[in-house]
C-alpha cells in the first residue's frame, strides 16, 4: 500500500484518509470548531438579547431556527452553545488525560504495589456510575460550567488510566525497551522517551471517544441545571428550557438536540476511524 | 475453579472499602456543617451543636468517624436526610424499586433489540443489514437519552396522544397504567444498552462463526439456521450476557436523566433533587449504594461466566 520509506505515522494517516465516513465526520468537527471560534461573526443575533416582540416564533427567514421563550434567536444560541460543548469536551478530556496518562504509565511501568494500589483506586472510582459521580462532584464544587468540566474530567480519568496502563504493559515488554534498559537508561527516561511514544495511539483513540462522552456529559449536567447557567447558552440547558414548551414551541427541543447528536456522532466516527487506522490488526 | 472464584471474591473487599473511603472523603468535601443544618432553629445554641456533634461522632478524629460510619452503614443506617429528616435507608427503599422496574424493562427491551440486531449484522456481514445495524448502534450511542426522551414525548404524547408524557403509577395500583407510564422511559433507557449489546453480539457471533465446530456443523449438513441458532449463537451469547450485566452503571447514569425527563420518582431523580436541596447525606447515600450495586453485579457476572463456561469450570 504505502511506500517502504514512509513511516508508520504516515501510513496510519493514509489509512485514516481512506475512510471516507471518518474524514467527513472530521470535516463536521472542523465546522463545529469554526462555528465556536467565530461565533460572534457567524451568529445573526446576540445570543442573550431578549425581544418581547418575538417570543416563541416558529422558524422563519428572520429566525432560521425560531426564537425561544424570551424571544432570543435559537440559531445564535446553538452557534454560541458549540463553545460550551466543545470547550467542555476539550478541557474535561485534558484533565482526564492529565491524571490518567501519568498514573497509567506509572502503574504499568513500575508494576508491583504501586500498580496494585493505583488499580484498586481505579476500580473503586469506576464502581461509581460515571454521571452519578460527575453529579456528586458538581454538587460539591457548585453548579457552573468550569466545575462541570472539572467533574467530568475527574470522572473520566480512570478509563484513561486503564488504557494507558494496558498499553504500557504491552510496550514495556518490547525488545527495544529492554535494550534501552540494558544500556543503562534510568527507569524514568525509559518510561518517558521509549514507552510513552508507543502508548500515544491507543490514548489518542480513547481521547477522541472521551470527547464524545464528555460532550454528552456536559449537555446532561447543563440539562439538569448543574452546568452552564442561564442566560449563557448551552445545548443541554436549552433542552431543559425547551421541555416546558413542548406543545407550544417544539422547535426549541429539536435544534439543540440535533447539534449534540451531530457533534457526538462525528467524534465517535473519528474515534472509530482512528482506531482502525492506528491498529491495522484490529 | 473454587480458588479462582475465591480470589475474585476476595478482590471485592478492598474495592468496597476503597469505595466507602472515597465516599467518606466526598462527605467531608461537601459544604455545610451537618450539626448546624440538623440543629435547625437552635443553631445558635452551642450546647445543642455540641450535643449533635457528639451524637454523630463529629467531635472525634477522622479515622474514628470513618470506623463509626462504616459500622452504621453495615447495619443499614445511612443517616438522615437534611431535607425531609427521614432516614435515608427508608428513602432509598422507596425509590430504588421504581428505578429497578424501569431499568429491568429497559434491559429486556435492550436484549430484544440488541441481540437479534447483532445476530443479523454478523450473519449478513458486509451487507446492507450489517451496515444498517452498525449505523443504528452508533446513532444510538451518540444520541443523548434525555433528548431522545423529549423527542418521543413530542411524537407519542403531544402529537399522537398515545402515551402519558410523564408521571409514574406503581404496578400494584394499576399495572396497565404502570406499563403505559414506564414503557417510553424504559425504551429511552434501553436504547444505549441495545446499541452496546448489538456491538458485543455482532463481534461474539463473528468469532463463534469462524470456529471449527461451526465448520463441522456445516459439514455435517446442518441447515444454516441450525448452525446459527444451535451452534454459533449458543456460544456467542455467554459473553454477551455477562457483558450486558456490566452495563448497570450505564443504566443508573441514564436513569438520572430519563427520570428527570419523565418525572419518575426514582433513584435518579432522588440524587438530582438532593443536589438542589443541598441534601448532601442523600447524595452520598446514592453514590454509595450505586457503587455497591455495581461492584456486586460485576462480581455476579464474573461468577456466572465461570459457572456457565465449561472451559473455565475445570480450570
Amino acid at each position: 500500500m504505502a511506500d517502504r520509506t514512509i513511516g508508520p505515522r504516515y501510513e496510519a494517516l493514509a489509512r485514516f484518509l481512506e475512510r471516507r465516513v471518518a474524514v467527513a465526520a472530521l470535516a463536521v468537527i472542523v465546522l463545529f470548531v469554526l462555528a465556536a471560534v467565530f461565533a460572534p461573526l457567524l451568529a445573526p443575533y446576540d445570543p442573550t438579547a431578549t425581544s418581547w416582540s418575538a417570543i416563541r416564533k416558529a422558524p422563519s427567514v428572520a429566525h432560521w431556527m425560531g426564537t425561544d421563550e424570551n424571544g432570543r434567536d435559537v440559531l445564535s444560541r446553538v452557534i454560541f452553545g458549540a463553545r460550551a460543548s466543545l470547550l467542555a469536551g476539550a478541557v474535561a478530556v485534558a484533565i482526564a488525560a492529565g491524571i490518567g496518562l501519568p498514573a497509567g504509565l506509572l502503574a504499568g511501568f513500575a508494576r508491583g504495589w504501586i500498580d496494585a494500589v493505583l488499580s484498586r483506586i481505579v476500580d473503586a472510582v469506576l464502581a461509581c456510575p460515571f454521571l452519578i459521580l460527575a453529579i456528586a462532584l458538581a454538587a460539591i464544587l457548585g453548579p457552573n460550567l468550569t466545575n462541570a468540566m472539572i467533574a467530568i474530567g475527574i470522572s473520566s480519568a480512570p478509563r484513561f488510566m486503564r488504557v494507558a496502563r494496558a498499553a504500557t504493559l504491552e510496550a514495556a515488554a518490547l525488545e527495544y525497551v529492554e535494550a534501552a534498559r540494558a544500556i543503562g537508561n534510568p527507569p524514568w527516561r525509559v518510561a518517558v522517551f521509549h514507552v510513552l511514544p508507543n502508548i500515544v495511539p491507543p490514548v489518542l483513540v480513547q481521547a477522541t471517544l472521551a470527547i464524545a462522552a464528555a460532550i454528552i456529559a456536559e449537555a446532561s449536567l447543563s440539562f439538569l441545571g448543574l452546568g452552564q447557567q442561564p442566560p449563557d447558552p448551552s445545548w443541554g440547558s436549552m433542552l431543559n428550557a425547551a421541555q416546558r414548551f413542548l406543545t407550544q414551541a417544539p422547535w426549541l427541543a429539536v435544534f439543540p438536540g440535533l447539534a449534540i447528536f451531530l457533534c457526538v456522532l462525528s467524534f465517535n466516527l473519528v474515534g472509530d476511524g482512528l482506531r482502525d487506522a492506528l491498529d491495522p490488526r484490529a | 475453579m473454587n480458588a479462582q472464584l475465591a480470589g475474585r471474591i476476595a478482590q471485592v473487599v478492598p474495592t468496597l472499602l476503597l469505595v466507602s473511603l472515597l465516599v467518606f472523603c466526598l462527605q467531608h468535601l461537601m459544604p455545610g456543617d451537618p450539626a448546624i443544618v440538623l440543629a435547625g432553629e437552635e443553631r445558635g445554641d452551642p450546647v445543642v451543636l455540641a450535643q449533635i456533634r457528639a451524637e454523630l461522632w463529629l467531635d472525634r478524629p477522622l479515622p474514628l468517624q470513618y470506623w463509626h460510619w462504616i459500622g452504621q452503614i453495615a447495619h443499614g443506617d445511612f443517616g438522615i436526610s437534611w431535607h425531609t429528616r427521614e432516614p435515608i435507608a427508608k428513602l432509598i427503599a422507596q425509590k430504588l424499586p421504581v428505578t429497578l422496574q424501569v431499568g429491568g424493562m429497559a434491559f429486556v427491551i435492550a436484549v430484544l433489540i440488541g441481540v437479534p440486531a447483532g445476530i443479523v449484522a454478523a450473519v449478513c456481514r458486509g451487507k446492507v443489514w450489517d451496515y444498517a445495524a452498525t449505523a443504528a448502534a452508533l446513532a444510538g450511542l451518540s444520541t443523548p437519552n434525555f433528548w431522545l426522551g423529549i423527542m418521543l414525548i413530542l411524537l407519542l404524547s403531544v402529537h399522537l396522544g398515545w402515551l402519558p408524557p410523564s408521571g409514574f403509577v406503581p404496578p400494584s395500583e394499576d399495572w396497565r397504567q404502570s406499563l403505559a407510564t414506564t414503557i417510553m422511559p424504559a425504551f429511552v433507557l434501553g436504547n444505549a444498552i441495545a446499541a452496546i449489546l448489538m456491538r458485543h453480539t455482532r463481534s461474539a457471533m463473528l468469532t463463534a462463526m469462524s470456529q471449527d465446530f461451526v465448520r463441522t456443523a456445516r459439514a455435517k449438513g446442518l441447515s444454516e439456521m441450525g448452525v446459527i441458532v444451535g451452534h454459533a449463537l449458543r456460544n456467542a451469547l455467554l459473553p454477551v450476557v455477562t457483558l450486558g450485566a456490566l452495563e448497570l452503571g450505564t443504566l443508573l447514569s441514564g436513569a438520572v436523566l430519563t427520570e428527570q425527563v419523565f418525572s419518575i420518582p426514582g433513584f435518579g431523580k432522588m440524587i438530582v433533587d438532593a443536589v438542589f436541596n443541598r441534601d448532601y447525606p442523600v447524595v452520598q447515600g446514592v453514590v454509595l449504594v450505586t457503587a455497591f450495586l455495581t461492584v456486586m453485579l460485576n462480581l455476579a457476572a464474573d461468577i456466572l461466566y465461570v459457572v456457565i463456561n465449561p472451559r473455565l469450570r475445570d480450570g
